[in-house]
């Protein structure tokens, strides 16, 4: 990501209108991205984004990088604000049916001029890959789909403590693979 | 519940997938674990890297609108680290900044250059300081309004204004900042558009940057509206191509 986004950021936290544009244009793409996987609705996604980018904006001053680094500030707050919106407007009933959220695979062959991206989805698809389908499936739909873990558990016909174990131990994997330092 | 079970959370949190109430329970169990909180801070940026596998490019008018809004939103002072809410606190959390909003911009109103400025009449300044203080007053009663709907408008220069329209009230306000002043000689005047017949809705200060105006007269089914330089003293018909022309939010 953008070496110096921590230090927009930082500047947008000082009330720069300038130093926002640019933090839009670092992570606008990956915001609408986590807005389209969950919502799957091109408006709401977009209503979404901007929301999120909005309260970039003005929570900015209260943003602490010792927490973890702004890019993932920013896309906790795009995929809760997401699954918020999913979690509100879904029936519990149409999500009972394993096989249509199975269906709903994420958008991996999305088109994108920008290399940069073309080279993270290749690299997030591959270690995806070194999970067991299990996990994969459960990871899937906990994060592309916005399922709780205890619907995961219901969508896959498994008990809750398996379900936990496998989130946990397919990010474990997940982030060795991608060599994610927090 | 006891501690290994609840360190079992750490992918389901940092995946987003824990029910409200038990996000905050385990939110209090990563205060007094620190091994939790570093796998929790580990997993959620692998999980965002999920979210960077799945950028898309956004439409090309959406940057216009987001930079517009945010110049409408007062920021947070800072402090205790931002707190991402959901559901029913997340929609208390919009309705407080909508009001915030409301607030920010009456009180750039209540700075002054809210009433439409009248070059046509010479008035005394205590007359032109209580048409202020009634302008600000109803300014800032269409920002409050319950049903106001804002629209951001981008103007030459780069400035960007809002228009803040209450059909209820049947009055609309445009606020701006950044607004470049007129040539010497020249007056920005603003219009309803009627279905492409423009009605004069008054002039903006020329001497300030930022202001908001209430458009005088009532909406009365305008469908946008629009800014115009015009002479000094204003025109009874726009006499210039408008700098911008805007759809009232429905």
């Amino acid at each position: 990501m953008q070496p110096d986004l921590q230090e927009l950021v930082g500047r947008v936290a000082l009330g720069d209108e300038k130093a926002f544009a640019a933090v839009y244009d670092a992570v606008v793409s990956p915001v609408l991205g986590v807005a389209r996987a969950v919502l799957r609705d091109h408006a709401q996604s977009e209503e979404v984004a901007q929301e999120v980018l909005v309260e970039v904006w003005r929570t900015a001053p209260r943003y602490r990088s010792d927490r973890g680094t702004a890019i993932n500030w920013i896309l906790t707050l795009a995929h809760r604000r997401a699954i918020d919106r999913v979690r509100s407007v879904e029936a519990a009933a149409a999500r009972d049916n394993k096989a249509a959220l199975l269906a709903r695979t994420p958008e991996f062959d999305e088109v994108t001029e920008q290399v940069e991206a073309r080279l993270e989805r290749e690299q997030v698809r591959r270690c995806l890959r070194t999970l067991t389908e299990i996990q994969r499936q459960a990871v899937t739909l906990a994060y592309y789909r916005g399922l709780t873990y205890r619907q995961v558990a219901e969508a896959l016909t498994l008990p809750l403590g398996t379900v936990k174990t496998r989130l946990r131990d397919g990010l474990i994997r997940l982030r060795d693979c991608l060599g994610v330092t927090a | 519940m006891i501690t290994d079970d609840l360190h079992l959370l750490t992918g389901a949190y940092a995946l987003d997938a824990l029910p409200d109430d038990e996000r905050e329970a385990f939110e209090r169990h990563l205060a007094g674990c620190e091994a939790c909180a570093q796998e929790a801070a580990e997993l959620s940026a692998t999980a965002a890297r999920l979210g960077l596998a799945v950028s898309v490019e956004p439409d090309r008018e959406m940057r216009g609108r987001v930079l517009g809004r945010i110049t409408a939103v007062r920021q947070d002072a800072p402090g205790a680290s931002p707190v991402i809410r959901s559901g029913r606190a997340a929609l208390r959390a919009r309705l407080v900044s909508r009001w915030a909003l409301a607030a920010c911009l009456a009180a750039a109103a209540a700075l002054g250059g809210t009433a439409v400025w009248q070059h046509q009449r010479a008035e005394d300044a205590l007359a032109q300081a209580q048409r202020a203080e009634r302008g600000s007053e109803q300014v800032a009663a269409v920002l409050a309004a319950p049903d106001a709907r804002t629209r951001a408008v981008v103007l030459p220069g780069g400035a960007i204004g809002t228009v803040v329209v209450s059909h209820g009230r049947d009055q609309a306000v445009f606020a701006v900042s950044g607004m470049a002043h007129p040539p010497s000689g020249k007056v920005y005047q603003l219009w309803f558009d009627d279905n492409g017949i423009m009605r004069s809705a008054g002039l903006m200060n020329p001497g300030r940057a930022d202001q908001a105006v209430l458009l005088r007269g009532a909406v009365d089914g305008a469908s946008g509206m629009g800014i115009t330089v015009e002479p000094t003293g204003g025109s009874k018909q726009p006499t210039s191509a408008p700098l911008a022309l805007t759809r009232f939010p429905a």
